[in-house]
């Protein structure tokens, strides 16, 4: 081939691949890339669709919106408990999807239907999650103030309507929603340990205790740090749990929902709108430390 | 010691199964009872009926909710596989220019709250014309689903052999033809993984479902169920809320249970890519 027809047939590749990939890049750009600008400028100005003369192109207001989130109470609690909720609800979801996984994995017969049994909480809408959960802890028509006080407990908890219980139960229901989830991808990841490493560290003579702090724990960084990623930006977005279980209401309002009672109830979208550049600051740090954390493990990365 | 480690496990496992279903069960428990029963935390229904079943299913709001969750949720699975197939073709075997910054900007639209759009989408969609129409809720459930979507399939078209693409090419194909004809056919599982999660994602959105509709002409189930409480009935909404829950689940818990292999295979994959 000659280098004129191969330069040609770079070209048109490359006409090509920017064919293939325009629309998802437009999408994006459309719909992803200049809303967030959009809603940054709205952060900016004062804006509101109750007051009247506070309309789209009212008065630009500088930091104001952002000095009066930082100003008020309602936003250090819900930066508190968003990052409370996060940090507690993801821990003991990898504790239990560990164990949950070393089970599983342990556990011979029937894979298949084991892995189907655990998908159910994660295929269960969160809203529905929510709404079961609210049952279960419901005074009257819950079972769980009936189990404790079968034990000898107190029975007569208020669970949705006291700080901090409300969060408590909003902690266990994304901890049964989504350690099953976790329990999954490092099953994955435990399967893709070679049988002989074991065989060697029993040979060493090492129990099972140091085998697991020794070998499994260290090989599985990979999977843990891709599932620890996954759980806290989700975490950290929450927005259906406190919405559906109490309104934000006993100390459980999140960045997201706080956002949403400003812009779609209070309809002040500035202020709104600075609240949800905040969560998404919040959530692009975050993201950004764990990409730091993933890289010395990765040696394979491109 | 062996029968024990073994009798642990067995236990172990079903502590497992008890705490993922369990939940799940008292749901369903609670959808067949009625009246005095339904303030009873009875783990049976004394009478089980079905009559929240055939109440919701008379409900104009949840059946309009349907409709709609079914019509945004199909949209956004086509078109986020129409859209991302050839894209990740492209990342996978073309030379893109910007790939780089393309990726970087796919990848970090996976960690945009929805908050940070919902905002901004509620003022132009109002503007637009699209506030509280099943269109206005499809084009931002594609963009936060065409990443996850991409990079799912961009694994699978990795994974073919390029020989087989190589051949194609020789026996006349042009590199579009080739994507068309050899190698969407035989990327079907990642296809299908990708449109699962995509369908997942969209059955259960929630944040935009309650901020970008207003009315039951375009709320989406999930939205529809949380309009529920303190509606007209006079009976205590809760039985149908459950059974509305219920039927809601049970779709995704079937198509999830039949494809668990493949969803926890993409999720892997589009996990480590991500």
């Amino acid at each position: 081939m000659s280098s004129v027809s191969l330069g040609r047939a770079r070209h048109s590749e490359r006409r090509l691949a920017v064919a293939m990939i325009s629309p998802t890049v437009l999408i994006m750009v459309l719909v992803a890339g200049f809303p967030i600008a959009y809603a940054v400028w709205l952060s900016l100005h004062e804006y509101s669709v109750q007051t009247p003369g506070l309309s789209r192109w009212a008065e630009p207001f500088g930091l104001g919106n952002y000095l009066a989130a930082f100003g008020s109470a309602e936003f250090w609690a819900a930066l508190r408990t968003t990052l409370v909720f996060t940090i507690i609800s993801v821990f003991l979801e990898l504790v239990l999807g560990m164990a949950m996984a070393l089970i599983m994995n342990a556990f011979a017969r029937g894979k298949a239907v084991l892995r189907a049994v655990v998908l159910v909480p994660w295929s269960v809408l969160t809203v529905v999650t929510a709404i079961m959960w609210r049952s279960i802890f419901d005074p009257s028509l819950g079972f769980v103030n009936t189990v404790l006080g079968a034990v000898g407990l107190p029975d007569d908890t208020v669970w949705l309507g006291q700080t901090p219980n409300a969060l408590i139960v909003m902690i266990i229901a994304d901890v049964w929603k989504t350690a099953p989830f976790m329990a999954l991808l490092l099953l994955a990841g435990l399967q893709s340990i070679s049988k002989e490493v074991y065989e060697a560290a029993s040979m060493d003579g090492s129990n099972a205790w140091q085998t697991f702090w020794r070998i499994t724990l260290p090989l599985l960084r990979p999977a843990i740090l891709v599932a620890l990623i996954f759980r806290t930006l989700d975490a950290l977005r929450i927005f259906d749990l406190p919405y559906v279980l109490t309104k934000g209401a006993f100390d459980t309002n999140t960045l997201s929902l706080l956002s949403f009672q400003e812009l779609q109830q209070n309809g002040i979208i500035g202020l709104g709108s600075a609240l949800a550049v905040i969560t998404f600051i919040v959530v692009m740090a975050v993201s950004i430390v764990y990409i730091r954390l993933m890289r010395p493990g990765q040696e394979a990365g491109r | 010691m062996k029968r024990l480690r073994s009798t642990l496990i067995a236990l172990a496992v079903v502590l497992v199964v008890l705490f993922c279903l369990f939940p799940f069960y008292w749901l369903v428990n609670l959808s067949l009872k009625t009246g005095s029963e339904l303030s009873s935390a009875a783990l049976f229904p004394a009478n089980p009926r079905l009559t929240n079943y055939l109440s919701i299913f008379q409900n104009p709001g949840f059946l309009l909710g349907l409709r709609n969750s079914a019509i945004v949720a199909c949209s956004t699975t086509l078109l986020a596989i129409l859209i991302g197939a050839p894209a990740a073709y492209a990342l996978a075997r073309l030379r893109v220019p910007g790939k780089v910054l393309i990726l970087g900007g796919i990848l970090s639209v996976t960690t945009f709250p929805a908050i940070a759009i919902a905002a901004p989408l509620f003022s132009l969609w109002s503007d637009l014309g699209l506030y509280d129409t099943l269109i206005g809720l499809i084009l931002p459930y594609v963009v936060f689903t065409l990443p996850l979507a991409t990079f799912i399939m961009t694994t699978f078209f990795r994974d073919i052999p390029v020989d087989i693409e190589e051949a194609a090419e020789i026996d006349g194909l042009t590199k579009f033809q080739t994507f068309l004809r050899v190698v969407v056919p035989l990327s079907t599982p990642g296809i299908v993984t990708a449109g699962l999660l995509t369908f997942i994602f969209a059955w259960n959105e929630f944040l935009l479902a309650i901020t970008l509709t207003s009315t039951p002409q375009a709320r989406t189930v999930p939205a529809a169920i949380a309009f529920f409480t303190g509606s007209v009935q006079y009976e205590q909404p809760l039985g149908t809320i459950a059974a509305a829950s219920v039927v809601i689940s049970i779709p995704l818990i079937i198509l999830v249970v039949i494809f668990q292999r493949r969803i926890v295979g993409g999720l892997v994959a589009g996990g480590v890519k991500g």
